[in-house]
């Protein structure tokens, strides 16, 4: 007879195996997971924060390469954790390894935060790899750890449960690539990384305010400059209750076996 | 104590197929037990239940005396399953997809290394262990799948089809290696299209057709159905006339083979009294085809596919 504690010990083994199985998989492949977003980043720091930004002057009092670094940041945070999630849970799916996790003693929920963990550590580790390289564009200091660290981490969290969710519904390649290019791209440019929505006319400002990136980016930048252009709170309960229903949602789609058991 | 109840066990996919209608099946402990059907007959979908690969839609499945539904992780505990399908990751490296399995089983490494070395080398694989998966070989890739579904050691294997495309030489080391297996006491369900591979290993049997159960006994009480065998018979030197063997069908079917209908309750005795009473020499002799499978092909075949009643071969 299995008591709940030896339970949890296997739970435990399971979602460490999972975890440590997609940090494997994403730094075997750091050439198409970890390099591509540090030369990207260079690039925007290099083209918008230097050459260009020198002639555009301060943005919410700083200069402008001060001001893109925290978007720029959190850009990359928020499509390595969602493209993480997305690929490799579809691969899985579709290479049918995900059949050794249906047959074996895994709930759905270790398996929905092995996964959405995995995410999570690629995203910040890449948010950690493009903060590094703006060190050699500008100083950076920090104006609310607590913020900063809660805003990024549960920004990682909400988009690898996006992911996760892309990939349950997933039934081809072309699936994993429509969300990250027509929603998650124009949402991103448009949620304030290279400007402030103070510069926009009433009404965009307006249509900008439903854009739910523009209050992660801010309240990172908050953290990071102390300026933002909204309520860095209600952000954060915001972002917290997004995920508190994407993980309902997600187990709720897994427990049905939907897109993954007949 | 049943190694596997089924009670009652439907399944209709979303599109109103109906794969199950409602079976009854037990699979004592210890046994080696076949499930044959002919391709969509509904044994995959069974197994697949059994596995939680797919959802039933009312019925009951007990994995020594465990539920799938009420207890989910013991009764997966108890399962190792080797699908028909390559199932892992083609990236991974051998050793790699066996820990990662072990992990799943909430087994910790240093745990379950000694058993996947044991088992990596049981199957020949220990040399291959650093080596991606799909650079391996078909039996190999067979072989991995069975040594990953072995790494918790479980109580009931589920083998899908485990030889299919494994050459002979293959085949018989697997066999050995399966027989070896439910020797220590590990009860195995095998599905396979090779008729013979279920006549040598199993000792139990059934054989499912659109969706429902059509014999579940053993293999020598359905072999016993049989009421006639077709032997072949390779002749030194050729002949021009089939010999009359009183009570017994000859055919001629080339100059040096004779074809032999017995009845059940005859003897071959009397087939060679009278071969030698004609200076006929016997090189060889073999079943026209595999018991098995001529029982098989009748049970499992459509109304207008039946032969006519005179040429049955059973008494079903």
């Amino acid at each position: 007879m299995l008591s709940r504690f030896m339970l949890s010990k296997y739970h435990w083994i399971a979602f460490e195996t999972i975890l440590v199985k997609e940090v494997r998989r994403y730094t075997r492949i750091w050439p198409q997971t970890l390099l591509p977003p540090a030369i990207t980043m260079s690039l925007y720091f290099v083209i918008f924060g230097n050459l260009v930004g020198r002639r555009i002057g301060e943005m919410g009092g700083f200069n402008y390469m001060q001001f893109i670094v925290p978007g720029l940041i959190m850009m990359a945070v928020i499509t390595n954790s969602y493209s993480n999630v997305v690929s490799s849970f579809f691969s899985t799916k579709f290479q049918r390894s995900i059949e050794e996790l249906l047959v074996a003693p895994v709930p759905s929920w270790v398996i929905l935060w092995g996964y959405v963990l995995g995410g999570v550590s690629r995203g910040l580790l890449v948010g950690l790899v493009v903060t590094l390289l703006s060190m050699f564009f500008t100083h950076l200091t920090i104006h609310n750890l607590f913020v900063m660290v809660a805003v990024v981490v549960m920004t990682a969290v909400l988009f690898s449960l996006g992911g996760f969710i892309n990939a349950l519904f997933a039934r081809k390649f072309d699936d994993i690539a429509i969300v990250p290019t027509f929603i998650l791209t124009p949402l991103t440019y448009l949620g304030g990384v290279f400007y402030s929505i103070d510069m926009l006319p009433d009404f965009w400002r307006a249509i900008s305010m439903f854009n739910p990136i523009l209050y992660m980016v801010n309240t990172f930048r908050y953290g990071i400059l102390g300026v933002s252009d909204i309520n860095v709170w209600a952000a954060l309960a915001a972002i917290g209750g997004f995920i508190v229903v994407f993980a309902a949602l997600a187990l709720w789609l897994l427990e049905r076996g939907r897109g993954i058991r007949s | 104590m049943k190694a596997l109840s089924i009670r009652q066990l439907r399944k209709t996919y979303d599109n109103g197929f109906e794969a199950l209608k409602g079976i009854d099946l037990d699979v004592e402990e210890g046994d080696f037990f076949a499930m044959l059907g002919p391709n969509g007959a509904g044994k995959s979908t069974t197994l697949g239940i059994v596995c939680s690969l797919v959802r039933k839609t009312s019925g009951s499945v007990e994995i020594f005396g465990q539920s799938i539904d009420q207890n989910f992780a013991k009764a997966k505990q108890m399962i190792g399953v080797v699908p028909q399908e390559f199932n892992f990751n083609q990236f991974e490296k051998v050793y790699d997809i066996v820990m990662t399995a072990a992990g799943y089983q909430g087994i910790r490494p240093a745990d379950a290394k000694p058993v996947a070395e044991r088992l990596l080398r049981d199957l020949g694989l220990w040399d291959k262990r650093d080596v991606q998966s799909r650079m391996l070989s078909g039996g190999m890739k067979r072989r991995l799948m069975i040594a990953r579904a072995l790494i918790h050691q479980p109580k009931l294997l589920i083998l899908d089809e485990p030889t299919a495309g494994v050459d002979i030489e293959l085949r018989r080391s697997m066999w050995q290696f399966m027989q070896e297996i439910n020797r220590q006491g590990t009860t195995i369900i095998l599905t396979t299209h090779y008729l013979e591979e279920a006549e040598s290993l199993c000792r139990n049997i059934a054989i499912i057709n659109h969706g429902e159960i059509i014999q579940n006994t053993s293999i020598k009480a359905l072999l016993s159905q049989l009421d006639r065998e077709t032997f072949i018979f390779d002749l030194a030197r050729p002949i021009e006339q089939a010999p009359v063997i009183e009570g017994f069908d000859v055919h001629r079917t080339d100059a040096t083979t004779l074809e032999i209908q017995v009845q059940k309750g005859q003897t071959l005795n009397r087939v060679f009294q009278v071969l030698e009473a004609n200076g006929l020499e016997v090189v060889s002799m073999r079943n026209k085809a595999n018991r098995l499978e001529e029982l098989f092909v009748h049970l499992v075949a459509e109304p207008n596919d039946k032969p006519a009643q005179s040429d049955i071969p059973v008494t079903v």
